[in-house]
């Protein structure tokens, strides 16, 4: 007999399983740690801003276009302010853009997929007509729309529409809007299998009504495609906040986001391209470590997936 | 078959006439309306001159009449002038859907002869070092900001080292074709290094389906060099999911497009929707947009299509 087969085996539950497949898939492990230094460094914005002396939006003729130093680490903007900690509430405000609507999107979606695939029929045909149109419409077109017309015009109440953070609001909810395709297949897909299977018939006999059925018994059996699919969605909506605010429709200055950072950036280009560097690099990690945190999340919640 | 496309052209211009009064819809609660920008431009216009002309053009009249008069003239082939270009609509889109057709299609080129031989690479040796490199820096190209990389594009080549212009399109007789092409580098650049990431992607995963399938076994098996294994007997199947996605990632391409084009000032289909949203180019922003809607509807079903006549297992109901 050999070595290994007398060691004791730990007990394996599927949690373990799921945790030890994603220890294994560096990448992901690495993305989460890079994660979760970029939210606290975002959120240590204030702090850092105390310990430092300066004001992010405080603005520095005198002071343009700093190259890194000391008292700057990563150089100031064309205002003279200072580049990292703009860089750091930017990133307060991109990744709550990109986290609230993924959760957003992914509550659409599930609210539109859970029926469709429970009940079948004609509800089934309407929605998933529906959402083949959503899928088959260019995007960025759309959002540009969207991102442009007027809230008065729309009956939203004056104060609403000119509140300092209503730019922000309005992102999250138009690209939440057109992104709830992927999980409403996903979950429609799911609800489809286990409407059939024994434990969910169970509860019917027992007089579950539709919505007990569908959210107490069939939901959380079909949470990991919805968590993979709303982990890789963050990236990607990353990436449109960031282009929406960059061509001025977006996140509206004041408020600094990665995107419109960029903006100025490009005016400067010949005068200033370094102002162009940072907050792009930043866009490009976060996005990228979005997807590799999904990739990893959909290899260890998919035992079938696990490589040979 | 010829069922099954009849309905799916009946469901697309059904998706198209809702777009378009989705879109029709969404211009007007875009700021200010045309008459309301003449009053701004002319000084001598009074309040009662602009109620005078809305009820003139019919700009009084509530939503569902004035998108049924435009659908009426649509109809008839009428789409209305452009308000930036004074020209009818559709003699400015011509030129622009060629200038786009180009740069998709060349970015598509591009990223095709670099996705199919790094995908079979990749899928060839699953799990050694060079598939997770090649992974690495295919998620890498699907991460990265379109309009970013487009900046630093021009940061390196146009400003530093002044290799390449930053964007226009170099006039057609007057400097000739090799102008041209210098001005489309940067432009079919960008927009494939955002497409061929996700395609090298897709074609791994699909190879690496097809490589376990029993045909490739009993090919093996009967020992075919691993050549014809490859490249006739895989390579053949697993381009059938990738066509598909090609035809589907259209819409997807054409925001990649509308991005560059507006980082180049490449005078495509996107920046004309861009800018004629922006310019408050009511006409022209809503054929251009159902326009575009068209055309990613249109490669969907080619798509479906396409599946049909290349798998023949495939059958359509």
């Amino acid at each position: 007999m050999s070595v290994a087969m007398d060691r004791p085996r730990r007990r394996e539950t599927p949690l373990r399983l799921t945790v030890t497949r994603f220890l294994d898939h560096r990448a992901a492990l690495a993305s989460a740690v890079v994660l979760v230094v970029l939210v606290l460094l975002a959120l240590a914005a204030p702090l850092a801003e105390h310990a430092m002396g300066l004001d992010a939006n405080e603005v520095d003729l005198l002071n343009r276009f700093a190259a890194p130093s000391a008292t700057h680490p990563l150089g100031t903007d064309e205002l003279g302010r200072d580049m990292a900690l703009r860089l750091m509430y930017g990133g307060q405000v991109s990744l709550f853009a990109g986290l609230a609507t993924a959760l957003l999107a992914a509550v659409i979606g599930t609210l539109i997929g859970l029926p469709a695939g429970y009940f079948g029929g004609w509800l089934d045909s309407l929605l998933m007509r529906l959402t083949d149109s959503v899928i088959a419409l260019p995007l960025l077109p759309l959002l540009i729309v969207m991102a442009a017309i007027d809230l008065n015009k729309l009956g939203v109440p004056p104060e609403i529409a000119t509140s300092p953070n209503v730019s922000l609001y309005r992102i999250v909810l138009i690209i939440a809007l057109v992104g709830w395709t992927t999980v409403a297949r996903l979950v429609r897909g799911a609800a489809l299998s286990l409407r059939e299977r024994d434990f969910v018939l169970a509860a019917i006999a027992q007089g579950a009504g539709p919505m007990t059925v569908m959210f107490r018994h069939i939901l959380p059996n079909a949470i990991s495609p919805i968590i993979v699919a709303t982990t890789l969605s963050v990236g990607a909506i990353i990436l449109l906040e960031s282009v929406l605010s960059f061509l001025g429709l977006g996140i509206q200055p004041p408020i600094a986001s990665w995107g419109n950072m960029l903006t100025n950036a490009q005016d400067m280009i010949y005068e200033a391209p370094a102002l162009a560097v940072f907050p792009g690099l930043a866009i490009f990690a976060t996005v990228i470590a979005f997807n590799f945190l999904g990739d990893g999340l959909q290899d260890a919640l998919d035992p079938k997936a696990f490589r040979e | 078959m010829t069922r099954y496309v009849l309905r799916r052209v009946i469901e697309s211009v059904a998706v198209l006439l809702v777009m378009s009064f989705v879109i029709y819809g969404l211009m007007a609660l875009m700021p200010g309306d045309p008459i309301d920008i003449m009053v701004q431009s002319d000084p001598n216009l009074t309040p009662a001159d602009a109620v005078r002309l809305k009820a003139l053009y019919g700009l009084d009249k509530p939503i569902t009449e004035r998108y049924g008069n435009w659908l009426g003239a649509a109809a008839q082939g009428d789409f209305g002038y452009s308000r930036i270009h004074n020209r009818p609509v559709l003699e400015i889109l011509g030129p622009r859907l060629w200038n786009t057709v180009i740069l998709m299609g060349l970015a598509m080129i591009v990223s095709l002869a670099l996705a199919v031989p790094i995908g079979v690479f990749s899928a060839l040796r699953p799990y050694s070092w060079a598939d997770y490199a090649i992974n690495f820096v295919a998620l890498g190209g699907i991460s990265v900001p379109v309009f970013w990389l487009a900046l630093m594009l021009i940061v390196l080549f146009s400003v530093v080292l002044g290799w390449l212009p930053a964007g226009g399109m170099g006039m057609a007789g007057e400097a000739g074709f090799w102008e041209q092409a210098r001005h489309l580098v940067l432009p079919v650049v960008t927009l494939s290094v955002a497409t061929v990431g996700g395609l090298t992607r897709f074609v791994r995963a699909s190879m690496m389906e097809v490589m376990r399938d029993d045909y490739i076994r009993t090919a093996r098996a009967k020992g075919l060099p691993r050549r014809v294994v490859v490249f006739k007997h895989a390579l053949r199947n697993a381009m059938i999911p990738v066509v598909t996605i090609l035809a589907l990632s259209f819409g997807s391409l054409f925001s990649g497009a509308l991005i560059t084009e507006t980082m180049f000032s490449y005078l495509g289909m996107g920046k004309l929707i861009y800018d004629s949203i922006i310019g408050n180019d009511y006409n022209m922003a809503l054929v251009s947009l159902l326009f575009a809607t068209g055309l990613v509807l249109a490669s969907n079903m080619a798509a479906d299509l396409c599946y049909g006549w290349l798998d023949p297992r495939v059958s359509y109901r």
